[in-house]
């Protein structure tokens, strides 16, 4: 086994007389650092007995010279040729950051991320904005609208969408009615149960899932591939050629995502009923024909116009914060993956905080 | 820490002596395929202890491949590897081949910084890793010579990679390739990406610290003045195979079509005119 690093000390006149033997390698230092530390002042560092050094064994010496100003004696080549590198003043090289008191970082997290909320929604609005811009510049150049785009994007963002979105309202149908009809049942109104479902399905639910799933889906999606294409500099690449990205990559996708989200809507309301129906089938005895027919009665056409004109807002609202988000990313990678996941909280939470004003929007013009 | 944890580390420090070969890395037969694309068709390479080693080669010919190979990052399809007398394949434990991994350091083509730590946490990684008994402080001051030493600026060492510039970047990917002290260097494209400047003072220090640390550099380039700079001897890859181990004198005095293009070309004249007039003031 090779000699461990390792020294002696004879007391000299001005302090230890330090003789240092074996390697003295990273590997091979063991506590040596420490008990070096520990002596008091020291002279001289004899280095002859010494068999290989690396850096981090010259740093050690060198710190030595520094802080009790030894001579060091017996060195070889190798070694002070690393001296020599290390020698160099070294004091003003930082490692760690300043550091700031606690109340002032959280003063400063605090501000910054109000600072930041505000950014975004003005950034939203901004972008927001551009779109309506570009979709008229658009029109009044009549340049051909991207249909192929818009057509793949309705296949991903809408029939894609579909096994995942009609199971997922099958089952918050079934809850649903199994739920309302616990409590209803206390009363012995169990066959309401069917205006429950129908009209929360019709009016709220239905739509809000969907704009969650979306938003989960595609929103994230959009973000996250206009996010790789600001890295890979592809945006770049369109706007020197003359393509204007809002055109090219905003454009299809919120439209995509605002014609496809009432189809997607209704269709996840209709899954939502037919669960409702058929735990009222199977737990409460009621025939689908009377299902049916008691649906015709209690859902007032309101309802379905308010799902129509809630869903293309909330579609326009996912694709714009999934392409705005997209749109942000520079730098480096894992300004994807943030992007993304704000684009994805931002998106669901604009859309429940537009559908309570639309709730009491609509319950104050009357539509019951 | 006791005098037990002490000696099960130093034993462990034996395990691999690179000081004992002359040859850091000796390939022997090495395949690499890809599906049905071969890469590599039995190459063989020897690569000296202490010597700096440029590989080059034509685009797509597996340089990079190859510096992945030896490491360990891809396993060949057929071949032998050995690093210091070390075979990476055959080791089964996994504190064997740790004792192998901290014999070399690699700076890959991109930096590969951790983007969530400070060039000073980056460099202190392998340290952490490897000797978690040293204390704070050393590390440090390790971490704040490691950064002078690659010539980064004073205030560097606190920054995290997205501050950071191109070629700071490429430093301190090199500054945390030499935090175990390594005998082995792989360097993929140090000098890739950086104006002539920069990469001539990337050269200068690539030469510096393997004469310092008396390192064995692994260097894969496409960068003629790079070559001709730093490099004792030159490998060159084409025809799945290394045609062509020497200095460049020995290489131009080759008959083969690819190394007279290479080096008798525009820019491998240039570069060694370069040469001659800097060597000779």
């Amino acid at each position: 086994m090779a000699a461990r690093a390792d020294f002696e000390t004879d007391e000299g006149a001005g302090g230890a007389d330090v003789r240092f033997s074996g390697r003295l390698t990273l590997a091979r230092l063991g506590d040596l650092p420490a008990r070096l530390d520990a002596l008091g002042p020291i002279a001289t560092l004899d280095l002859s007995a010494v068999e290989r050094i690396d850096t981090v064994g010259a740093w050690i010496v060198t710190r030595a010279v520094q802080t009790h100003g030894a001579t060091v004696t017996g060195a070889s080549e190798d070694a002070q040729r690393l001296l020599a590198a290390l020698a160099r003043d070294k004091s003003e090289y930082q490692v760690q950051r300043r550091p700031v008191p606690m109340w002032m970082r959280m003063l400063d997290q605090l501000g910054s991320a109000s600072v930041a909320i505000w950014n975004e929604l003005i950034g939203i609005v901004d972008f927001f904005g551009a779109m309506i811009v570009a979709l008229f510049v658009q029109i009044r150049a009549r340049r051909r609208i991207r249909w192929n785009a818009i057509v793949t994007r309705f296949q991903t963002v809408g029939v894609d969408a579909l096994p995942i979105i009609g199971l997922m309202s099958f089952l918050i149908g079934i809850v649903i009615a199994q739920q309302g009809a616990v409590q209803l049942r206390q009363f012995g109104l169990e066959v309401f149960t069917i205006n429950l479902v129908g009209r929360a399905s019709i009016r709220e639910l239905g739509l809000l899932m969907t704009a969650i799933m979306v938003a989960g889906r595609s929103g994230s999606a959009f973000a996250a591939q206009i996010g790789t294409m600001k890295l890979t500099e592809e945006v770049d690449a369109m706007r020197t050629i003359g393509v204007s990205p809002m055109e090219a990559i905003v454009l299809p996708r919120v439209a995509a995502s605002t014609i496809t989200m009432p189809l997607l809507g209704f269709y996840a309301s209709i899954c939502a009923i037919v669960g409702g129906g058929a735990f009222c089938w199977v737990g409460l005895d009621i025939p689908p024909l009377t299902y049916i027919q008691r649906l015709r009665e209690i859902i007032p056409m309101t309802d379905f116009w308010i799902m129509l004109i809630k869903a293309p807002v909330f579609g326009i609202l996912i694709g714009v914060t999934g392409c705005y988000e997209g749109m942000q990313v520079r730098q480096n990678a894992e300004e994807v993956g943030r992007r993304t996941t704000s684009a994805v909280v931002a998106a669901i939470f604009l859309v429940i905080v537009l559908d309570a004003f639309f709730a009491v929007f609509f319950s104050s013009i009357g539509w019951n | 820490m006791s005098e037990e944890e002490i000696r099960d580390e130093i034993a462990a420090a034996d395990a691999v002596r690179p000081e004992q070969h002359d040859y850091a890395i000796r390939i022997r037969g090495l395949v690499n395929r890809f599906g049905d694309v071969v890469i590599h068709d039995h190459l063989d390479l020897d690569v000296r202890s202490g010597e700096i080693l440029g590989v080059v080669g034509g685009s797509g010919t597996g340089k990079s491949v190859l510096m992945r190979s030896i490491v360990g990052l891809q396993t060949p399809a057929e071949g032998e590897i050995e690093v210091f007398g070390t075979t990476l394949a055959t080791i089964a434990d996994e504190e064997d081949s740790r004792d192998l991994r901290r014999r070399w350091g690699v700076m890959f083509q991109g930096g590969a910084l951790f983007s969530t730590l400070s060039v000073a946490e980056n460099i202190q990684v392998p340290l952490r890793e490897y000797y978690p008994r040293i204390d704070q402080k050393l590390l440090d001051e390790i971490a704040a010579y490691k950064v002078e030493m690659v010539g980064l600026p004073p205030d560097a060492g606190p920054k995290f990679p997205a501050e950071l510039s191109g070629g700071m970047v490429k430093r301190a990917g090199l500054a945390r390739a030499l935090a175990l002290d390594p005998a082995l260097l792989f360097l993929d494209e140090p000098t890739a990406g950086l104006d002539p400047i920069g990469a001539a003072k990337f050269d200068e220090l690539i030469r510096e610290l393997a004469d310092t640390m008396g390192l064995t550099v692994f260097l894969i380039t496409h960068d003629l003045d790079t070559l001709y700079a730093t490099c004792d001897r030159v490998a060159v890859l084409a025809e799945k195979k290394v045609i062509a181990v020497g200095t460049i004198p020995e290489l131009l005095a080759t008959e083969h079509p690819w190394i007279q293009d290479y080096f008798n070309g525009p820019r491998g004249r240039a570069a060694a005119d370069c040469n001659q007039t800097h060597r000779a003031g």
